[in-house]
């Protein structure tokens, strides 16, 4: 799936017209916690967070997220559109709450992307 | 995102989405000074419509503004050169079948605007003005598109160029131990920029043809530390990331409050950070472990009062260790009173 396909799965707005959406989406992450995700996120996964502040899209950035889904129709504030436009990475605001997206999304075929603390490092191929 | 807006995304092809996005982005950055023709063949009120056709034909244009002395009076385009032809009035002067009524737009201006006005005015050339209102150049759609396709081009050469140099940095310089040392200085509580440093090296490392594995290791182990010195450094600390062909070192030091029992704050979940930084979905005491699950070797000395300096190691070379920094601690610990 790719971001645009995203967009229209989980009914979404996106906030920054010049992010990529072409990237591929393989699997979901779910959390508010910046370190969870950096600890458990796997390369090119969906984040859905209920975060607004930049450091959601340092954080995508960091981990090679391909999109960012705002839950429940939050708007976040303008450092953090201006910072994913300047990273091209898509930053969407969706209506639906964390549960029912990481339903929506696992039907539509994602898998978890996200990894067990005790699975050793989460770049490993 | 509306739903009737939704299909009009997908149907954009893949690699013309792209594209398409970078010229938009480049339509608001190029001012229209950038893209106009400069060098104007003008007209003047009394010439023969015979003669515009010659002239036309030499310059190879369609149109052209008519000034009286310095003063901008109308604009002569193809269409009216037909109408006078229909008419079969050649010998007319051009101030007859010129259009008088004129839309300027200034030079210092996006060439959006420029687009906005085509379709706004229905209008092929607009003579562009400068501050005064005097006319510096004119700009046609074909000028538009040359001037985007020439930026376009610019941009991608631009990085792949900042690519090309970095990766072949170490190639270049012959000595006996060649390496590049990126320094950052973080200050405390800035939340704001908390993760530009970090943000620099992995795209460095990118554009020095790291692995994107190899860049996202090193981007998520310098993000936990920046954030570590912009939440608990009392007066912020310096990042030193010292780039060699078969290893990437780090060096995070701060001059305090220091860490009062550095294995219980390597411990996963052991965290000493208020809500505010809760907030910001940090201070899960995930930091320290998560930057020894990035790095093949970690050091950490602290001395309430004095400081802390974390050192991290990330190997390039596939014989050395390269799995992560699991079962590999040599956390150290020095005088804790």
């Amino acid at each position: 799936m790719d971001v645009s396909q995203l967009i229209g799965l989980v009914n979404g707005k996106l906030l920054n017209p010049g992010a990529d959406l072409t990237r591929e989406i393989k699997g979901g992450c779910g959390a508010d916690l910046m370190s969870d995700v950096l600890a458990s996120i796997q390369p090119e996964a969906v984040l859905l967070t209920g975060l607004c502040n930049p450091q959601v899209v340092r954080t995508a950035q960091m981990s090679d997220v391909s999109a960012i889904v705002i839950v429940r129709g939050k708007t976040p504030p303008q450092e953090t559109v201006d910072l994913a436009n300047q990273e091209k990475i898509a930053l969407i605001s969706s209506p639906f709450g964390m549960f029912e997206l990481c339903g929506r999304l696992y039907q539509a075929g994602l898998t978890s992307l996200e990894r067990s603390v005790t699975d050793g490092p989460s770049e490993m191929e | 995102m509306s739903e009737k807006d939704t299909p009009k995304t997908i149907l954009v092809d893949d690699r013309v989405a792209e594209t398409i996005t970078r010229v938009e982005e480049l339509a608001y950055e190029l001012k229209i000074r950038e893209v106009m023709t400069s060098n104007v063949q003008t007209l003047e009120p009394e010439m023969k419509m015979r003669d515009v056709v010659e002239l036309f034909r030499q310059r190879r244009i369609s149109g052209a503004p008519v000034k009286k002395g310095e003063e901008l009076i109308g604009i002569l385009s193809i269409e009216d050169l037909i109408r006078c032809l229909v008419a079969n009035d050649m010998d007319s002067p051009v101030s007859r079948y010129m259009t008088a009524k004129i839309y300027t737009i200034k030079g210092t201006d996006p060439v959006v605007e420029a687009l906005k006005a085509f379709v706004n005015t229905h209008v092929g050339r607009l003579p562009v003005v400068d501050e005064h209102g005097v006319m510096e150049g004119i700009i046609t759609k074909g000028d538009v598109t040359r001037g985007l396709l020439k930026a376009l081009q610019r941009s991608i050469q631009e990085e792949e160029l900042k690519t090309y140099r970095a990766s072949h940095l170490f190639e270049d310089i012959e000595s006996n131990r060649t390496s590049l040392i990126l320094r950052y200085n973080i200050k405390p509580r800035d939340f704001t920029h908390g993760g530009a440093a970090s943000s620099n090296i992995k795209r460095a490392l990118l554009r020095m043809g790291a692995s994107p594995q190899i860049a996202r290791r090193c981007g998520i182990a310098a993000y936990e530390a920046e954030m570590n010195l912009i939440i608990h450094t009392t007066n912020g600390g310096t990042m030193r990331v010292e780039i060699e062909p078969h290893r990437i070192s780090f060096e995070v030091v701060d001059d305090g409050p220091g860490i009062p029992d550095v294995d219980l704050a390597m411990k996963p979940g052991y965290s000493t950070a208020n809500d505010d930084v809760r907030e910001l979905g940090f201070g899960a005491g995930m930091g320290l472990a998560n930057i020894a699950r990035c790095v093949d070797a970690m050091t950490l000395e602290s001395v309430v009062g004095r400081g802390t300096r974390l050192k991290m190691k990330i190997f390039l070379e596939s014989e050395a260790v390269g799995e992560g920094y699991s079962g590999k601690k040599e956390t150290s610990e020095r005088d804790n009173s």
